[in-house]
């Protein structure tokens, strides 16, 4: 609360506007800092008054985020921020409503909310903090935990399959759906920044080390020396192109994406060249690729523009209010047949 | 009997002073239709009515059979009523099954009009009948008119250009035109629906108007009955009346508070029997500020609401035992943040899935107690189908005025039975007042009013007024999460103080008979008309005995235990295996006597005159 309506009239707001006065609790070196830390700086640029940006958490380490944030926020329940979120944006359609959750708060306990919310196209910004494990429980396997992963909870190796966080949004019709990672800040800004400008559902997955149960989740494509081949970032209209020494790309061979070398015997002109408005098909494409036979696709994956539900809601109120006039409660009671009793 | 006739007056005409008619038949013969346009009628000539539709789960179960059995009781007279009766004076059976599931609610010489045509050896055997009741002499204790309603609606309908299965479907409204000629009914407010109802196809609203005039013509012809009844209007306080249903008087009376208290309304729902209609209702307001999400789960439909009101919305979430079940979680999040909220449970026959198209008052213990942990709320329930709108116009009040989640239970049979409602004025409702904090100076999100201890409602968009709700514990006045062990206790008892001080705006209750006495009945909710008319009975008697009905039920009434007090003994009656009258034993310690039922049927006046009786130790 250190920030007052003063500081709301000065046109030029800066991340220490949005700290709040919260100790931060996360373990040292979890990778929540850094989104924290990104998310602070994205949203003084967003030309977004304060007092409008309203963060909802659900349940689990990365939804402690809202308390460190000095906007509103709701600190709510496992798996229902969407839900919540939905509620509080269809309402409220001129605030910016920004979703903290995790793999197992999104895809396991509120796998329906988070379907539905993207299916509906409502204008949230969800932000999945993915580490592949359970962090606030102590170290379960998460619906995103490799099958065979050894845990507290499956100490002989998890039989589950896991869930592609990307491919299920996709396969949910999310207009928009990126994946950065927690120390790529720069490009994480840039994702966040066009989510924040997206108009109806915005989902980004970001790769996020738990330094306690689950560290290094994601070395190869963090760590230094090889992170480059390991990868492969997405930007519109550019051919695939990826490695150290950009000497590999990705080609379509009969519907499939197949990794190819640059060494001469294949041209960049043969590569596919990134389109997020291609229907979502060749998205879940993409989704699909990954290690140890693919590079890891981070960036923007879809983004397409359609009309957001809370438009469409207030829209039909906007339109049956001036087709019928806006009701009265003696409109309201009188409605109907009604009788006189002398 | 009739010597002469006479084109205006060709039957004698009886005047009666109460009648009941069950309208019986197949889930897919209209019988709930056939039995509402018998209510918009009667209503409409000035009647008191009760009504009690009575349908399966099934939407259509197999044809004729005894599951698939839709019955419409309603009561009509010319004095107040306040059940829909305990046993119908008419039966209109269209088939074999609906004539084996209602005749035991029929009187004792009470009049059956069977369809004759729906009585062939399959349709008897679906029954179970081994032979046809209206040959074998087994209905000879009663009036029977066996009239072959199909075959005279299809001759009827001769020129029609529907196909024999559209003019079968007409039968219902030739048997209602029967009807409308037995008991003297006019057929135009039921002429005008169907040209609403089926605005646009001709040949439905000719098919159906034909075969209405056809049954009072073919009464008038044949003089099949010998007598015609009249009952005349009740004298009803004046004023402007329409007929509700308990769902509908909810529904407006959500919209109505909303509108006083100038705010707009965030409907979360998800579809249920039987509150599924509340959703129906409130998604055709969109003129009236109010927003209705139909939403993925019970969960989402509840957190939704949540979210709108912490957007300074109304956010109300509509279901039934079940959902509510899913939805807990949910309200105590609503209790912790302080957020107002409204959740209607429209109670059914459980547990589980139970009885869902039928009624019960089983859920009180889970409104009231339902929550992990220290999780209390108010708890509010609906007399009759017409209450509906004033206890949700004060469960606004409350959840505005005390910042905190509301229960309202309503219950099947409230939800769809019906009644006269004289409308309300609208300067006389009660004025609702809330307000938006909005200076960022003085703010603190758990700051309490002195009188009432609500929190200010601070909402997002207000610069400087940024702040954190969730479900972690608060430290008092901040709102800022704390595991202090002492803060804890100090908040836990907070929540709970500040829903007791709704109680300091809760009228008195008010006692039906006398101040004090050998016998105080005790109900709530809708048992509200049997409990009336048998204690009136009882005093039209000369018998002394009280009642006084609990419309909150979460905090009581401040005057509630000294009234129990003075009385010997306390009958609780309850669609439950007694679950008020373990709350009021709990509460204030006094013996009481369970009447329960638990049949999925509301009580009938005879069962609660009968209790009273014994514990009166009279012969009834």
């Amino acid at each position: 609360m250190s920030t007052t309506a003063q500081m709301q009239q000065s046109p030029a707001l800066k991340k220490k506007d949005f700290v709040s006065d919260q100790e931060v609790r996360w373990c040292p070196g979890c990778g929540d800092y850094a989104i924290l830390n990104a998310v602070q700086q994205v949203f003084p640029t967003l030309g977004i008054p304060k007092e409008k940006f309203v963060v909802v958490s659900g349940i689990g380490c990365s939804s402690r985020f809202p308390y460190y944030m000095n906007t509103y926020g709701f600190h709510s329940i496992h798996g229902r921020a969407p839900a919540i979120a939905t509620g509080l944006k269809v309402a409220n359609p001129d605030l910016s409503v920004w979703v903290i959750t995790g793999d197992g708060d999104a895809l396991s306990i509120g796998g329906n909310h988070f379907i539905h919310t993207m299916r509906r196209n409502v204008g949230l910004k969800i932000l999945l903090f993915n580490n592949q494990i359970y962090g606030l429980t102590k170290g379960q396997y998460s619906p995103t935990s490799e099958k065979g992963k050894k845990t507290k909870s499956s100490p002989f190796g998890s039989v589950d399959r896991p869930f592609n966080p990307i491919s299920l949004a996709l396969g949910a019709e999310c207009t928009f759906v990126a994946r950065t990672v927690d120390i790529y800040q720069k490009h994480m800004k840039e994702v966040l920044t066009r989510a924040a400008a997206h108009k109806g559902t915005a989902f980004v997955e970001i790769l996020q080390n738990c330094n306690i149960f689950n560290d290094r989740a994601f070395a190869n494509i963090t760590d230094k020396p090889n992170r480059d081949d390991n990868q492969v970032v997405l930007e519109q209209g550019k051919p695939l192109v990826y490695g150290k020494e950009h000497q590999r790309g990705i080609r379509m061979s009969k519907y499939l994406p197949e990794v190819v070398d640059l060494d001469g015997s294949v041209s960049e002109d043969e590569l596919v060249v990134h389109d997020e408005t291609r229907p979502a098909a060749y998205a879940f494409l993409l989704s699909r690729m990954v290690a140890p036979k693919f590079p890891t696709p981070i960036g923007i994956f879809r983004a397409i523009d359609i009309d957001s539900y809370e438009d469409g809601v207030n829209e039909q109120v906007r339109s049956v209010t001036e087709k019928l006039g806006e009701g009265t409660i003696e409109s309201l009671l009188n409605a109907g047949d009604t009788w006189i009793v002398k | 009997m009739m010597k002469q006739k006479t084109v205006t007056n060709p039957r004698p005409s009886v005047i009666l002073d109460d009648v009941v008619i069950r309208f019986a038949g197949d889930s897919g013969d209209g019988m709930q239709l056939t039995g509402s346009q018998f209510t918009s009628t009667t209503v409409s000539m000035g009647n008191d009515v009760s009504t009690l539709p009575d349908f399966p789960a099934e939407i259509r179960a197999p044809a004729g059979t005894l599951p698939g059995v839709s019955g419409y009781q309603i009561r009509f007279s010319s004095n107040q009523v306040f059940t829909p009766g305990d046993q119908a004076d008419v039966l209109v059976a269209m088939n074999p099954a609906a004539l084996k599931v209602n005749l035991e609610g029929l009187k004792p010489n009470g009049v059956i009009v069977a369809n004759t045509d729906s009585f062939s050896p399959r349709d008897l055997q679906k029954a179970h009948y081994d032979s046809n009741p209206l040959e074998d002499g087994s209905l000879d204790s009663y009036r029977l008119f066996a009239i072959d309603v199909t075959r005279l609606t299809r001759a009827a309908l001769r020129e029609s250009k529907l196909d024999t299965r559209a003019v079968d479907r007409c039968k219902n409204f030739f048997a209602l035109g029967m009807m409308y000629y037995l008991y003297e009914r006019p057929t135009d407010v039921t002429e005008r629906w169907l040209e609403q109802k089926f605005r646009g196809k001709d040949d439905l609203i000719e098919a159906n108007k034909m075969a209405l005039r056809a049954g009072v013509a073919y009464c008038e012809a044949t003089e099949v009955f010998h007598e015609t009844y009249k009952v005349p209007a009740a004298k009803l306080p004046p004023g402007k009346y329409r007929n509700v249903s308990g769902n509908q008087a909810l529904s407006l009376g959500l919209v109505a508070a909303a509108k006083t208290a100038n705010l707009p309304l965030f409907l979360g729902s998800y579809p249920i029997t039987p509150a599924s209609d509340i959703l129906h209702q409130l998604a055709g307001y969109k003129n009236y500020n109010i927003e209705t999400f139909q939403a993925e789960d019970e969960i989402a439909g509840v957190c939704a609401a949540i979210g709108a009101s912490f957007g300074g919305s109304l956010g109300v979430t509509t279901t039934s035992g079940p959902g509510v079940a899913l939805k807990m979680e949910a309200i105590g999040l609503a209790i912790m943040v302080e957020l107002p909220l409204i959740i209607v449970n429209v109670q059914r026959g459980g547990p589980s899935t139970g009885l869902p198209t039928k009624t019960e008052q089983a859920d009180l213990f889970q409104a009231v107690y339902g929550r992990n942990s220290e999780s209390p709320l108010p708890v509010l329930a609906p007399a009759t189908p017409a209450d509906c709108f004033n206890i949700a116009f004060e469960a606004v009040r409350i959840a505005l005025a005390y910042m905190t989640p509301v229960m309202i239970l309503s219950d099947g049979y409230l939800a769809n039975g019906a009644e006269p409602w004289k409308l309300p004025a609208v300067d006389e409702l009660p004025s609702i007042k809330t307000s938006y904090w909005t200076d960022a100076k003085s703010f603190r999100p758990y700051l309490r009013d002195k009188r009432t201890l609500a929190r200010p409602w601070g909402i997002p968009g207000t610069p400087g007024l940024e702040h954190r709700v969730g479900g972690l514990e608060k430290n008092e006045e901040d709102g800022n999460v704390s595991y202090d062990p002492l803060n804890h206790e100090r908040m836990v008892r907070l929540r709970a103080e500040k829903i007791q001080r709704v109680a300091q705006d809760i009228p008195d209750l008010e006692i039906l008979g006398p101040e004090s006495g050998k016998l105080l009945v005790v109900g709530w909710g809708s048992t509200y008309g049997a409990i009336i008319s048998a204690v009136r009975r009882c005093h039209a008697d000369g018998v002394d005995v009280s009642a006084i009905h609990i419309r909150h039920l979460f905090p009581f009434p401040r005057n509630l235990g000294a009234i129990l007090a003075r009385f010997e003994k306390v009958l609780v009656p309850e669609l439950n295996c007694g679950q008020l009258a373990s709350m009021l034993r709990s509460s204030y310690l006094k013996e009481t006597v369970s009447l329960s039922k638990i049949q999925g049927r509301p009580f009938s006046q005879r069962e609660m005159f009968n209790k009273i009786n014994q514990l009166l130790e009279r012969t009834s």
